[in-house]
């Protein structure tokens, strides 16, 4: 149903285990030294948690095939259950409340999965809406939730592992991409592994995945589960680590859509492509303020910078689709390979 | 029993059937595109929000309504031209999933649009209808409803009219059917989209202002699409048919289970009870209200 160019992992010249250890290690031993708290605090925590969602993401619509438009509401499961888990079982560390607050999601997450064993494509998309609905109703209605706060707007507790807090900008920055990388390696494996090619089979085509022995429908909800796993641990860290604050108001529609852009922008079925898609959401916004001050200074107010930011990434979108079927994923393998062949010649 | 109340139950039920017309022309507009084009056109919505928003302001600007109308409706059909020429036809080909999102973009670039233009403000638009309920047999109705029926099915007989006996309805039929044998033929499918994406705008035109009148023209109308969402899933994404009867299921079932049933969720449940009416529908008969088709369709 949808095609997608890179799928499965392909044994390329250069490893790519190097890449990626060298990110890791810019990301550890660099950035907390010389990052600034604005760095932590407006781009990187609001990046990772939103990768982190996008790979949810893109495991369940991306490799197999079941588009779903309610990511924000498996986060706002994740934020809510992480919160409540922490709050209500006396001695549970904040690790296993993370993880428990992934399995609740998942929990959520098969519910809503159900009507994909019936329904397809657009039906299935909108069905999605459902769980976008109703979960951010059930969180305004009843109060237990948010453990009767008046306005609705919790805070969220301390990050803190064994006794070391994590409460600085440098802190939750360092605790974000730490679950970050465990996920995130975790779903390479899973990616690259039989169930990986399940859900790439299901998606490509039901009838021959269910000849060839795969089970659709296990398999569909599966991938529903694994992926609101994901993005409720996504959710968790967007609500303790970046905004310090759990609130149902957060995981509305738009954020759902956001995680949605992530992944085309980026490029479906590609774990880099989440990376690369949040980090172009989360930049975008920020840079487009900035030029407008600079260039429209005054008469550019919060609303025409609001309502233009919407037009332009609107237009961003209908760009790449047009433009760039595969997302930023493309872009950047034909940059490296082009920019390979300059080199190799010389 | 013996005292529930049918007058209260027949008001509650009327009042929902009339506002399930509103939801069947939403859907109309999403039918209408997705028959001749296959694109499940998400910013029905947007495009709403920019006609009932462009008329208010017309008008609040000294415009009579039929030159605030027109003017409307000529925008309306330059969006739908701009929309072929810049999203359809280069996505031509590409799978209905690509073309869905573009349409999310395209959402947000009409609805940035529409209130960079016009403002963020409510307006209130006042079609010269006035809100007084009436008694029929001891249930009340609100003319208002009785109006916005009424132009709904106004609109849904002209729509089928012009679908049924006019050339170019003829052509819409033809693509919607198949559009390589509609190519060989001759038609002209650039031109056809236009119109048809023309004809969508004047939908949402209507229910922009018959919704607008209800809510006052806002951000907000632009999330009558969801309301009609779940008339699709139940109706059917190709069905005009499917979309009136969806509609007006959908639009009973709600107000009953409010004003039944809301106590014991604590009310507010009007969000989402649309989309379980049409899960629980489609779980127990998967091929829709008019299962001609198979509902798995990508």
């Amino acid at each position: 149903m949808v095609s997608i160019a890179s799928d499965l992992p392909v044994s390329s010249t250069h490893p790519r285990w190097l890449i990626r250890a060298a990110l890791l290690a810019i990301a550890y031993l660099v950035i907390p030294f010389v990052g600034t708290s604005y760095l932590f605090e407006a781009i990187l925590l609001p990046f990772l948690a939103l990768s982190l969602a996008g790979v949810g993401l893109n495991l369940l619509t991306g490799y197999a095939g079941q588009v779903s438009l309610g990511s924000a509401a498996f986060m706002a499961v994740g934020a809510f259950a992480a919160y409540n888990f922490n709050l209500r079982v006396e001695g549970l560390p904040l690790v296993a409340s993370i993880v428990l607050a992934g399995f609740s999601a998942a929990a959520i997450g098969i519910v809503f999965g159900l009507p994909s064993l019936r329904l397809k494509g657009f039906y299935l998309a909108v069905s999605t809406l459902a769980a976008q609905f109703f979960v951010q109703w059930a969180l305004t209605k009843f109060g237990w939730f948010s453990n009767n706060s008046a306005s609705g707007v919790i805070d969220a507790p301390p990050l803190a592992i064994a006794g070391i807090g994590f409460e600085s900008a440098a802190g939750r920055y360092l605790f974000a991409l730490t679950i970050v990388t465990v996920l995130t390696f975790l779903t390479l494996r899973l990616v690259a592994s039989q169930t990986g090619r399940n859900f790439i089979a299901v998606r490509d085509n039901e009838t021959a995945a269910r000849i060839i022995g795969v089970p659709v429908l296990r398999t569909k909800l599966l991938a529903f589960a694994i992926s609101s796993f994901i993005i409720g641990i996504a959710g968790v860290l967007w609500a303790f680590a970046y905004l310090r604050t759990v609130e149902p108001a957060g995981f509305n529609l738009d954020r759902s859509f956001q995680v949605l852009f992530i992944i085309i922008i980026g490029g479906l079925a590609s774990i880099r492509g989440a990376f690369f898609g949040a980090a172009l959401i989360v930049v975008f916004p920020l840079a487009l303020s900035r030029l407008g001050a600079f260039f429209l200074g005054d008469i550019f107010d919060s609303g025409v910078l609001d309502m233009s930011q919407r037009i332009v990434l609107g237009g961003l979108i209908i760009l790449f689709l047009v433009l760039e079927p595969d997302g930023l994923v493309a872009l950047w393998g034909r940059s490296v390979r082009r920019l390979g062949s300059v080199f190799g010649r010389s | 029993m013996s005292d529930f109340d049918w007058l209260f139950f027949t008001e509650v039920l009327v009042g929902g059937l009339l506002s399930g017309v509103m939801y069947s022309l939403v859907a109309i507009g999403f039918v209408l595109i997705y028959k001749t084009s296959g694109v499940l056109n998400f910013a029905q919505g947007a495009q709403l929000l920019f006609a009932a928003l462009t008329f208010v302001s017309l008008v609040e600007r000294d415009l009579h309504f039929v030159p605030a109308l027109a003017i409307t409706f000529a925008l309306m059909v330059i969006i739908g031209i701009a929309i072929e020429r810049a999203i359809l036809r280069p996505l031509t080909n590409k799978p209905p999933i690509t073309l869905f999102m573009a349409t999310l973009g395209l959402s947000y670039v009409i609805e940035g649009a529409a209130q960079l233009l016009w403002g963020t403000q409510v307006h209130a638009l006042d079609l010269g209808i006035e809100d007084i309920p009436f008694d029929v047999g001891g249930v009340f109705i609100s003319q208002f409803d009785i109006f916005a029926a009424a132009v709904a099915t106004g609109m849904v007989a002209l729509l089928s009219i012009f679908f049924r006996y006019t050339r170019v309805g003829l052509a819409f039929r033809a693509v919607a059917d198949d559009q390589f044998a509609a190519l060989a033929v001759g038609l002209r499918l650039p031109w056809i989209w236009a119109t048809v994406w023309a004809t969508a705008g004047l939908v949402a035109l209507v229910a922009g202002l018959l919704w607008g009148a209800r809510l006052g023209v806002q951000f907000s109308l632009s999330l009558v699409v969801l309301k009609a969402l779940p008339v699709l899933v139940l109706g059917g994404f190709d069905s005009v048919a499917g979309a009136i009867i969806g509609g007006l299921l959908i639009g009973a079932a709600e107000k009953l289970a409010e004003v039944y049933l809301g106590e014991y969720f604590g009310g507010g449940i009007e969000g989402w009870f649309a989309y379980v009416v049409a899960l629980a529908f489609l779980l127990v008969r998967p091929s829709g209200l008019f299962g001609q088709k198979l509902v798995e369709r990508v």
